[in-house]
């Protein structure tokens, strides 16, 4: 059994983005970027899921600049067979990612997609419910636990009231909460190893997906400021505080 | 130009959130229907056909959308659309995160997530980076499919009085089964609606500890919540998470107790009205954003606080 693990190059989840002066988007020049947690987190069950005997190939994709080669090659250090970089330049939005996944899905043939379920740059929230979508695939989503068994998947969601069992048939989308697994760090050798494995570079036009971005960002600014910084000596005054000041509590 | 809104609900009574969702779709302008997909769900079409703004609700009732999957949800809905509406809004709530990209990703259409203003009808304000900055997007799709943060828009009231007319509900897909749900149980009010919210983190040291936050949570009739780091060490279940990929919630009173402020959780919270912070180290990032801050040992201070309320 195949298993595809599309993977986002983001600004590290430890840098804290500065809005550009001319409010056209995000500072992202000369910031550390780092592969998107949820994705790890895909990588990290697939290969789970290869070590259980379970799977047999992972493949990781990627889509975007040239340097989400680098990326990659913190997939395959952790663990996938190979990967493929769809290069452009363009924006790409989640619409035009689960277009170019779906046909990288057409060439590939997996029997599960598993997916990060937001990207902590855009916040989307879309990608794997899109590629579902357009491949008429069932979808799995904020997943807990995943189960793999008789050409079905068995997994555990994180939805708003606690968890949620749902059995997909396969071939399946998956997109993975934080809870799923904790993943591993690359180690030395394996990341010498991963400079051998392959990495095929490919492009939009080559798969015949439009990518034009079809939302126009007008604007970015920086969030109103909160003042904050108050102190209270100890909770009487706390509490009077939040009575009289805030007059929140009776 | 009409917006169709899918609702969330179970059956019995419609979430708040729907509420919201036709708040945020009056800022639109045009005719509002409300889809509810469900089984023997005629009564939360009831509540919805009361919300204002409200021209017709459109109930598809069907064994098999008793628990409803994405798959099915949005076959129902993609059964009324396209061509006939011009806006797709739902709550970015659990339900509306998994459903709604399935419906834009068949209409061939963007999705924007998680508005949270509405400046005209295909121009929207987003958060992004944790909320650490804010789009203003336009779309130029013939269909605009968004979901809404329903801490930027306020309920709709329930005053109006809509026509419910029943719709053939699409096949049943067959794609995929809930077969199961562990759902927390609690007298409390719900995290995302409720006027006070008590959060509790690492710093309250183990589940048991949490008991202390219920004797507050009591005497405030808050809710509870809990950072991340919490949830992770195993203190409390998932659905207590607040923060940029757990639950966003604006109350108007927010106690961070035994929590540091970490971005990705002040991005759940830092809306609130006022905002309290409970913590030992007085340079916890929470502090930065907190209007009272109390620097100390939290096992002390909850207790304290709670005698303090009388």
């Amino acid at each position: 059994m195949k298993i595809l693990v599309p993977i986002k190059r983001v600004v590290d989840y430890n840098v804290k983005v500065r809005v550009k002066p001319d409010g056209s988007g995000v500072d992202t020049a000369n910031v550390k970027m780092s592969m998107n947690p949820f994705d790890e987190i895909a990588v990290e069950e697939a290969v789970r899921l290869r070590e259980k005997g379970l799977a047999t190939e992972i493949v990781a994709v990627s889509c975007g600049v040239a340097g989400c080669q680098e990326t990659l090659r913190t997939a395959l250090a952790l663990g996938a067979d190979r990967a493929i970089l769809v290069e452009t330049d363009v924006e790409l939005q989640p619409l035009a990612v689960a277009k170019l996944l779906k046909a990288v899905v057409s060439d590939e043939k997996p029997d599960l997609v598993i997916l990060g379920k937001q990207a902590i740059d855009d916040d989307a929230n879309q990608t794997g419910q899109m590629l579902a979508a357009l491949l008429d695939w069932p979808q799995a989503t904020f997943a807990s636990k995943v189960d793999l068994a008789g050409g079905n998947a068995t997994v555990k969601r994180e939805v708003d009231g606690g968890l949620e069992t749902v059995e997909v048939k396969l071939p399946a989308i998956v997109t993975t909460d934080l809870r799923l697994n904790e993943p591993r760090y690359a180690t030395l050798p394996n990341i010498m190893k991963a400079k051998k494995k392959s990495l095929v570079t490919t492009t939009p036009a080559a798969l015949a997906v439009d990518v034009t971005p079809r939302l126009v960002t007008l604007k970015v600014v920086e969030p109103a400021k909160r003042k904050g910084g108050g102190r209270v000596a100890d909770v009487k005054e706390l509490v009077a505080k939040l009575r009289n000041e805030a007059k929140i509590i009776a | 130009m009409t917006t169709l809104i899918i609702a969330e609900h179970d059956n019995a009574a419609l979430r708040s959130a729907t509420a919201h969702a036709v708040g945020a779709a009056s800022k639109i302008g045009g005719d509002i229907h409300v889809l509810v997909a469900g089984s023997g769900a005629a009564a939360a079409a009831a509540e919805a056909a009361k919300l204002a703004g409200v021209g017709k609700v459109l109930l598809a009732d069907a064994s098999y959308l008793a628990s409803p999957t994405a798959e099915n949800i949005a076959a129902t809905a993609l059964s009324l659309l396209p061509g006939a509406y011009s806006h797709v809004v739902v709550a970015a709530t659990g339900f509306g995160k998994n459903v709604t990209p399935r419906i834009a990703a068949k209409l061939d259409v963007a999705q924007v997530s998680d508005v949270t203003s509405i400046e005209s009808p295909d121009t929207f304000v987003r958060p992004i980076y944790a909320g650490n900055a804010f789009a203003t997007v336009q779309s130029k799709d013939p269909i605009k499919v968004v979901t809404i943060r329903t801490t930027g828009f306020d309920a709709a009231p329930s005053t109006g009085n809509a026509p419910v007319e029943t719709i053939p509900a699409a096949p049943d897909t067959g794609l995929s089964k809930i077969t199961g749900q562990e759902l927390t149980k609690s007298e409390r009010p719900e995290l995302t609606s409720a006027r006070i919210v008590i959060s509790g983190g690492r710093g309250l040291g183990s589940g048991e500890n949490f008991k202390i936050l219920e004797a507050l949570a009591d005497k405030l009739k808050a809710a509870i919540g809990a950072s991340r780091a919490a949830v992770d060490a195993g203190y409390v279940p998932n659905d207590y998470q607040v923060g940029q990929t757990g639950k966003i919630v604006a109350p108007d009173l927010y106690i961070a107790i035994g929590i540091s402020g970490a971005i990705q959780h002040l991005a759940g919270m830092k809306d609130s009205k006022v905002i309290v912070a409970i913590n030992k180290d007085p340079e916890a990032p929470i502090f930065q954003i907190a209007d009272y801050g109390l620097v100390g040992d939290l096992f002390e201070i909850v207790p304290a606080f709670t005698a303090e309320l009388g």
